[in-house]
């Protein structure tokens, strides 16, 4: 297990290091000059010597492989350059509101696997019944509902009964746990809901395969009671499954985030990706997009661990 | 007429043993319907602004109500209908194409360039589609070509690459090996010959339902992308773009300008997803019966 874990690690360095380079690639390839679009979209007058002074202190006159090199020294030791729009440092502003963002995150996906595990277990031992059909309707309109567009009917109904609207700046969860918790299950709520969808999709078709083993029969010959077959010898193989859809989903999760931080006033990491892509700040831009495809990533591969751990076969 | 009598006959035994990707179906082709005729399914202009309406309620004048600029909400979303299916069609089309190409490329070819072009692949699906659509739209800018920004398109087609050529790869491999491709290399037909003569055939059918598909995750794209300002611009009607910025205040006053163009949204990636399922079933002989 650890020599099948260590080679997963190591088979990550290769993997970030392309995402690096591919992230560099991908913000350098714009035609014309990233200053100079900055610039100029800033309206007003800029001197050609202007841009080249700015050009000079963000570094990109220097050859592009210098710029790559200096970008992974600067990633390394967490000096990742400064906004090109506040002046601020790039870590501070990513640090200061990555937090949020993780926690809904985690509370989507906690929110997701509770609603889904039995909502696909009752789909699965209620085949083919009304309640069945009523809970496939709910996992595809799941599929099809657009995360900022639930979040803001989620927002007009508890607008309309409870009087509730996105509050102007969220409690931190150490100041005020269950304030915090309270503000930020309906955000969990909207990312989240997809996830559900996927994965009660995928326990419900797995428990329905699982149930025609022949461990099931035999389960059931020896005189084991219909809950312990369903809870004890079912269950525990067709989660198995779902898990590696967790990980996969995860990117819909980054990407819904990013979206619906806007519906709900979520000063996270989302939120500061769009704002420095409609400001066209490259700095930001390159450093977030690193980062979000870094957690993917890491995700994944937590995700294929625990998966190994739990089932030996697929270590090879 | 043979083949329109089996076509049609086709044709209904799909709507027989699919009844749900049928229904998929015709939701699509009054999407389209509407698209292609919104100068007569509506006597509104999609831009035309009239301050003595504003933010009025559903009533017989404006079905759907109106929004903050008085523009009739119902007309907006069939013009918007246009955008979505053109920019998610358009899009999909050029994603899967390019994919595929790859793919069966990929494939064919094996070795070392298969190696390379799956690791590079491996790379770009580590990025959210979301971050991948919105860094091609921060980096590119816009290029309007017929009322359509191609540069959007463009955006959205990216992430469809990979997952396009992901799954026609794997289709291409399980055909490769078949004796009917060794006998016609063994018979000296050229590499473009045997891939278009018998791989292409064989892949059409994951390549239909990837279509379908991808034109619903193209059309949810482009319905974020407007939201957060990025997409479609004022004044086009967008679905998007109809719940960006200025709705948001109007939660009291006029739910309906949430309501309707969401709904639009929903209900057109559901009948996608709906028949690309159904028409994913229908093609595979394994569920045939």
């Amino acid at each position: 297990m650890i020599r099948y874990a260590l080679g997963r690690i190591a088979l990550m360095i290769p993997t970030l290091l392309g995402i690096a380079l591919i992230t560099f690639v991908m913000i350098r390839i714009v035609p014309g000059d990233v200053v100079e679009l900055k610039m100029r979209s800033d309206g007003g007058r800029v001197t050609q010597q202007q841009i080249n002074d700015e050009r000079t202190r963000l570094g990109l006159d220097k050859p592009l492989p210098e710029q790559f090199y200096l970008w992974m020294k600067g990633l390394v030791t967490f000096d990742f350059g400064n906004s090109m729009w506040t002046g601020r440092p790039v870590a501070q502003e990513i640090g200061g509101r990555i937090g949020l963002s993780i926690q809904v995150a985690i509370m989507a996906a906690l929110v997701a696997v509770l609603i889904a595990v039995p909502l696909g277990t009752i789909a699965a031992l209620f085949r083919d019944s009304p309640i069945d059909y009523l809970i496939r309707i709910i996992t595809i309109a799941g599929l099809a509902v657009p995360s900022f567009w639930l979040g803001m009917i989620i927002i007009l109904v508890l607008l309309t009964f409870f009087k509730w609207s996105p509050p102007v700046t969220y409690v931190s969860i150490l100041e005020d746990p269950v304030k915090n918790m309270s503000q930020l299950i309906w955000p969990s709520l909207a990312v989240g809901y997809r996830y559900a969808a996927v994965v009660a999709r995928m326990i419900r078709s797995s428990i329905i395969e699982v149930m025609q083993e022949d461990y099931i029969r035999t389960a059931r010959a020896k005189g084991v009671g219909e809950f312990m077959v369903v809870f004890k010898h079912a269950m525990r193989n067709a989660l198995l499954p779902a898990i590696t859809i967790i990980g996969l989903e995860f990117a819909f999760l980054i990407g819904g985030l990013v979206v619906t931080e806007q519906v709900f006033n979520l000063n996270g990491i989302g939120r500061l990706f769009v704002d420095a892509v409609i400001r066209n700040d490259f700095i930001l831009i390159q450093t977030i997009v690193f980062l979000l495809a870094i957690i993917f990533v890491s995700v994944n591969l937590v995700v294929d661990l625990v998966y190994g751990f739990l089932d030996p076969r697929t270590r090879m | 007429m043979a083949m329109l009598t089996r076509s049609f006959n086709n044709a209904l035994l799909f709507c027989r043993l699919q009844p749900l990707g049928a229904l998929g179906l015709l939701i699509i082709v009054v999407m389209a319907g509407c698209a292609v005729l919104a100068e007569q399914v509506t006597l509104y202009n999609p831009e035309a602004v009239d301050f003595g309406a504003m933010l009025s309620g559903p009533s017989s004048e404006h079905p759907f109500g109106t929004d903050s600029f008085g523009r009739d909400i119902f007309t907006r979303i069939v013009y918007g209908a246009r955008t979505a299916l053109t920019i998610g069609f358009l899009s999909s089309m050029i994603g899967c194409h390019i994919g595929a190409a790859i793919g069966i490329a990929s494939a064919y070819h094996g070795g070392w360039v298969d190696l390379l072009l799956q690791r590079f692949i491996d790379i770009i699906l580590s990025f959210p589609i979301v971050v991948l659509a919105l860094v091609v739209v921060a980096v590119m800018g816009k290029t309007m070509v017929l009322g359509i920004d191609l540069n959007l398109v463009f955006a959205i087609a990216i992430p469809i690459i990979p997952r396009s050529c992901r799954v026609i790869r794997a289709a291409t491999l399980s055909i490769r090996t078949q004796p009917y491709v060794d006998a016609a290399r063994a018979g000296g037909y050229s590499t473009v010959y045997i891939l278009l003569r018998y791989i292409a055939p064989n892949v059409i059918a994951p390549f239909l339902v990837l279509l379908t598909a991808y034109i619903a995750q193209a059309i949810l794209l482009e319905a974020s992308l407007s939201f957060l300002g990025l997409g479609v611009t004022e004044p086009k009607p967008a679905w998007g773009l109809m719940l960006a910025g200025d709705s948001a205040n109007f939660y009291n006053e006029a739910p309906w300008m949430i309501l309707f163009p969401g709904l639009a949204i929903s209900l057109s990636v559901f009948a996608f997803n709906l028949f690309g399922d159904s028409l994913r079933d229908w093609l595979d002989p394994k569920y045939r019966n």
